[in-house]
């Protein structure tokens, strides 16, 4: 495998379980026992009651495209190569926004509102991104 | 209680915007800046007793307030670093009034400067926010151009804006940069086809409107009413003020079309006791074309979702009949950090000063300024008037 050279995340012992569940191929978030609240990203407490002791669920994978944007030029130098390129926000089915790309069909296909699913990329041995597919 | 009109900007000063530094360096450029405004304000060194300043990417530090106050040989009794990115100077603006309405002293110094990239040998450009650079970067979500792009790809998908009513932005601003003679694009007009024949960088955004970062600086001065009425320019009241914040990553704001502007400009004409369509001039924070179409929606110039058919029909130029950003805005005058975010509260004031030159606008009293920092992450919105 080339090395991979574009920014990779570093997981925080509050966002390990998040890397680890990508890891195998799952997504997971947070969820607040006290008020319901779905999290992303993760936290050491709901940032809507701001209780402690938030837990982890597995969620469907399944989401919309909010919106998007096809990178013409490289939004940083490492993704050159990888022009053009699709940089989403995705809608989850359970409410909150992630950050991702969008893969699995042409930049011209992509439109908000799409519906999408998870599909996981191991970019190297430790790291899997989560990115999004066409459902 | 309120500080409608407690304190006024009497003196103003302003860099004319480069592409680079050459050689010189943000604090350097600081003093440069703090010494004209002072002067154009009538008033001395020792007269100023209160610091306020942003951050510097060309000579990125902790502490910064006090390294200004050192440089400048100040003795601050109040000073501090308004850290709300391109909203840092309209946030300047209203802390100073607050600072001297509270008794904590006379006269405020608000000042910025910086390079384009560091410029200072072994320093660092300050590190992306630690959220941002976890569940962001890793997908190319990095740097203002495509938080921007999402915005407009989502307004032009709820609402029909047209890649054309974007342009018009870029195009009728430049009219009014070829009237400002330190606009860095302010030599020749551009169409809209110009704008939409631009290089396309981030799918809906083309090159044309997007800013340009460059060297630069500004400052400006703001005292007592009181005392601002000894002072030798007309001055320059702070009506209004309001603030709003929320997200710092884009993908997490509460709506991508409707943005913190809302509250923020609700507060400054709910303070001034004005409605938005009293305003004689707006300068809206541009670091694109869609921040300008966002922020008069949200602002109230018009309806949500209608902005972008609102710059299609009015006549942004300086002569138009809705004067917006009549130094060119970022879009032409150039982004010189911080100093871009200034540059809307000093065309603001040399407006109501009546400073304008060629591209004046004729008897202008009152006007409406925003900053906005982020990926429409820190808004300041401020309503300035004249008597």
């Amino acid at each position: 495998m080339a090395q991979y050279k574009k920014p990779l995340p570093q997981p925080t012992p509050v966002s390990r379980p998040f890397w680890d569940a990508a890891k195998r191929h799952e997504l997971q978030i947070q969820h607040c026992n006290k008020c319901g609240a779905q999290v992303f990203y993760p936290r050491e407490m709901c940032p809507e009651c701001l209780a402690p002791g938030l837990a982890w669920v597995k969620v469907s994978g399944k989401g919309t495209v909010y919106s998007y944007t096809i990178a013409q030029a490289p939004t940083h130098h490492s993704f050159a190569e990888d022009v053009p390129y699709v940089i989403a926000i995705v809608e989850l089915a359970e409410g909150p926004h992630v950050t991702t790309n969008i893969t699995g069909c042409t930049p011209n296909e992509v439109k908000v509102g799409m519906p999408v699913i998870a599909a996981f990329e191991d970019v190297t041995p430790e790291i899997t991104l989560v990115k999004f597919r066409p459902a | 209680m309120s500080i409608k009109g407690k304190a006024a900007i009497t003196g103003i000063a302003e860099l004319r915007p480069q592409r680079d530094a050459e050689g010189r360096s943000p604090l350097g450029m600081m003093a440069q800046v703090a010494r004209e405004a002072i002067a154009d304000a009538g008033l001395e060194k020792k007269d100023i007793d209160g610091l306020l300043t942003g951050w510097a990417i060309g000579e990125y530090s902790v502490l910064w307030p006090s390294i200004i106050a050192e440089y400048l040989r100040l003795q601050p009794r109040y000073f501090n670093q308004v850290e709300l990115g391109g909203a840092s100077a309209a946030g300047m603006a209203w802390r100073a009034a607050a600072a001297i309405e509270a008794g904590m002293c006379s006269t405020v110094l608000c000042v910025v400067a910086d390079t384009r990239g560091v410029t200072t040998p072994g320093r660092k450009l300050p590190p992306f926010p630690p959220i941002d650079a976890e569940f962001d970067a890793p997908y190319g979500l990095i740097a203002a151009n495509p938080g921007y792009a999402l915005i407009a790809q989502r307004h032009m998908a709820e609402f029909g804006t047209t890649p054309q009513q974007m342009a018009k932005v870029a195009v009728d601003q430049r009219k009014n940069a070829c009237k400002n003679p330190t606009a860095m694009f302010g030599s020749k007009e551009i169409t809209i086809d110009d704008v939409l024949n631009s290089r396309m960088i981030v799918d809906p955004l083309h090159l044309l409107e997007i800013v340009s970062p460059c060297s630069g600086g500004a400052a400006f001065i703001v005292t007592s009413a009181d005392r601002a009425k000894r002072g030798p320019q007309r001055p320059v009241y702070l009506l209004g003020a309001g603030e709003a914040g929320g997200h710092c990553s884009i993908t997490n704001a509460k709506s991508l079309t409707t943005s913190l502007v809302k509250p923020a400009a609700e507060s400054a004409f709910k303070m001034a006791g004005v409605t938005p369509k009293d305003m004689h001039f707006v300068q809206p924070y541009d670091c694109y074309t869609i921040t300008v179409i966002v922020t008069l929606e949200d602002a109230g110039f018009c309806k949500k979702g209608e902005g972008g058919r609102f710059v299609e029909e009015h006549d942004l130029s300086y002569k138009g009949d809705f004067p917006c950003n009549t130094h060119g805005g970022q879009l032409s005058f150039g982004q010189p950090g911080l100093a871009g975010g200034m540059s809307h509260v000093i065309e603001g004031v040399r407006q109501l000063m009546g400073h304008g030159g060629e591209r004046q606008v004729k008897n202008a009293t009152i006007g409406y300024v925003n900053g906005n920092g982020g990926i429409m992450s820190e808004q300041c919105s401020l309503v300035l008037g004249v008597q």
